[in-house]
């Protein structure tokens, strides 16, 4: 078990290292001549000149690559063109925003799509069964962001029974920032009108964001549920006349919700992908909100300084789920 | 034939088999469902964002261009973009995924290290970064998704040919003095194609919709593309009212995708009925 964990652990760093290197050849060899690409498309050969001194882009490069090492280990992504503010304090103050905004969804995902896939499997073949099937792989099918258009339009916009976009509604003060997430921190200081408007506006973003791995999370559910249930243990304890949902909700998830489980570590990468479209449409002003800005900007400090932190974020996700699966299936360790 | 009479029996999969040849005759037959090709091209303010009518069945536009006709010549881009980025995927990936399994040793965990790094970002940002600091349009993108969709192949392909290659066959044919390449491509690759052919059907939806966020984001297609995730963006301004103009693009992705989604779940369960996705 320790072997498997340190194993695990050293498979980070060459690959987050790698993605140091990827960035940096992304950063300096792809576009042509980076010091033009950030002086911007009006400048004179003399200021690209300067930036090219400035940013050292006329030594050579593997001492580019070291200054570059030694600022991204320092925290220091240079400043962004479009808040004019270090990037690594803009990352700060826009991540905690998605981080909220993914962990309910996965919640809401995990939680849902649990039940549905259990109820799927238990009422098999029965019209529930059949609708669950068609609406998860619809669910994987489609665009998230075509999704959120189509809920803004129809819950913010026709009905009006939910805010069409931002965090709070406007006039409603940020909660003490003590974590950055606001659902948190308003609970946190007994700020229960911020609470409910926070909840208020988070319930459709993350509800759009959260149906790809619903799906998922459902389908995997299903088909584990419905292995288990032909397991020998299952008859025996069915005909020792266990309750039918004690048998269920005991015995058959607990050896159904592995697979399950080892998804989460993907889903989290889909998530943060989903994000970035949903939260350009929602105003959330989280991470994806900063990038597709950015993108808008040719920002390239700030997009490869989310993409290295979003690399970061998603090793260490991972890393968690990978030993999760070791301490509920020690089999896995052992394999290694 | 038993295969096909499985294969047939699934009823979801051969309904995804329909969708994605009928998407196809769509793509092939544009020029002709869409002869005037200045109704999805040329601005027509007049006529601009109709709800559908018998004139134009999907509306129009923000420029009065047919919607419908925007849609199915769409399709053809979408359809080539997904071919070429999964084509090409393929391309890097089958041999690396090949060689790092076959000769394994410092060369292999080289190859297998820096699939590594590709998959330590998610597929889309990666893509997002990447098309950025290309030039901007469909080839950057295109580009930019196959280079970070390579990987994929790389491990599928990897976990397989590290099953096959201590197979007896292997064995056999080492003994006989057949060269490493020759049996690599020739004993090895046939062995480990379905799982690539799996990947690749579903890789097209996945790639249909990732391009089309691309699209959405403006690191994809550029207008005036009768692109897909162009056109949802570029109806943002002119919603609720005229929800026509995103709606269609929309079901349309919905459907390709969904398309796919299903085939290639049906040629999973074929292929590898250890992997029952479900009954």
């Amino acid at each position: 078990m320790f072997l498997y964990l340190l194993r695990r652990v050293l498979l980070i760093i060459p690959a987050l290292f790698g993605l140091l290197v990827l960035t940096f050849v992304m950063l300096r060899v792809v576009p042509t001549d980076p010091a033009a690409a950030l002086a911007g498309e009006n400048s004179t050969v003399e200021q690209i000149e300067a930036i090219r001194k400035s940013y050292g882009f006329d030594q050579p490069m593997y001492v580019q690559f070291w200054v570059y090492l030694k600022q991204v280990l320092t925290g220091d992504f240079g400043t962004s063109l479009y808040t004019n503010r270090p990037v690594a304090d803009d990352v700060f103050l826009f991540l905690p925003a998605t981080i909220e905004l993914t962990f309910v969804a996965l919640v809401f995902a995990s939680v849902s799509g649990v039940l549905i896939g259990t109820l799927a499997a238990v009422w098999h073949n029965s019209l529930f069964d059949h609708t669950v099937r068609i609406v998860t792989v619809a669910g994987l099918a489609v665009a998230s962001f075509w999704f959120a258009i189509l809920l803004q339009m129809l819950f913010a916009m026709q009905l009006d029974w939910l805010p069409l976009r931002g965090r709070l509604s406007t006039g409603m003060p940020a909660p003490p920032g003590i974590s950055g997430f606001y659902l948190i921190d308003s609970l946190v200081t007994g700020n229960f009108r911020i609470f409910g408007d926070a909840l208020w506006h988070i319930l459709m973003p993350a509800f759009t964001l959260s149906l790809g791995g619903l799906a998922t999370i459902a389908r995997f559910t299903r088909s584990a549920v419905l292995d288990t249930m032909q397991k020998e243990f299952v008859t025996y304890e069915t005909a020792a006349g266990y309750p039918r949902w004690r048998v269920v909700a005991i015995y058959v998830l607990r050896n159904s919700l592995v697979t399950p489980v080892t998804q989460i570590g993907l889903l989290f990468g889909a998530l943060i992908s989903s994000a970035v479209a949903v939260e350009a449409i929602y105003d959330w002003p989280g991470i994806g909100s900063y990038m597709v800005q950015a993108i808008f900007t040719s920002d390239y400090k700030s997009i490869l300084a989310v993409t290295l932190i979003v690399g970061v974020i998603y090793a260490i996700v991972n890393l968690v789920v990978d030993l999760v699966h070791a301490l509920i299936d020690p089999r896995v360790s052992e394999q290694m | 034939m038993l295969i096909l009479k499985k294969f047939l029996r699934d009823i979801p999969a051969v309904l995804g088999f329909v969708i994605i040849a009928l998407v196809i005759i769509i793509a092939l037959a544009s020029p002709l469902l869409v002869p005037d090709r200045s109704v999805a091209f040329d601005s027509n303010i007049l006529a601009r964002l109709q709800p559908p009518s018998a004139e134009h069945w999907f509306g129009t536009d923000n420029l009065g261009r047919d919607i419908l006709a925007r849609v199915i010549l769409g399709t053809r881009g979408a359809l080539m973009i997904a071919l070429s980025v999964v084509g090409l995927a393929i391309l890097i990936g089958v041999p690396l995924g090949l060689v790092a399994g076959y000769k394994g040793g410092l060369l292999g965990d080289l190859i297998m290290r820096l699939t590594d790094v590709f998959l330590a970002v998610p597929q889309l940002i990666l893509a997002v970064a990447l098309a950025q600091l290309l030039s901007r349009g469909i080839t950057s993108a295109m580009l930019a998704l196959a280079l970070t969709y390579w990987p994929f192949f790389a491990r599928t392909v990897y976990g397989e040919t590290r099953r096959v290659r201590t197979a007896l066959f292997v064995e056999a044919l080492q003994g006989l003095g057949a060269g490493d390449w020759r049996i690599m491509l020739a004993h090895v690759l046939p062995n480990v194609a379905s799982p690539v052919i799996v990947r690749a059907t579903i890789g097209m939806g996945f790639t249909i919709l990732t391009a089309a966020v691309l699209g959405f984001l403006g690191v994809g297609a550029t207008p005036p593309d009768p692109d897909w995730g162009l056109a949802i963006a570029e109806s943002r301004e002119y919603l609720p009212e005229h929800w026509w103009f995103a709606a269609f693009p929309g079901l349309a992705i919905l459907i390709t995708v969904l398309g796919f989604n299903l085939f290639g779940d049906g040629l999973r369960d074929l292929v590898d009925p250890k992997l029952r996705r479900s009954r």
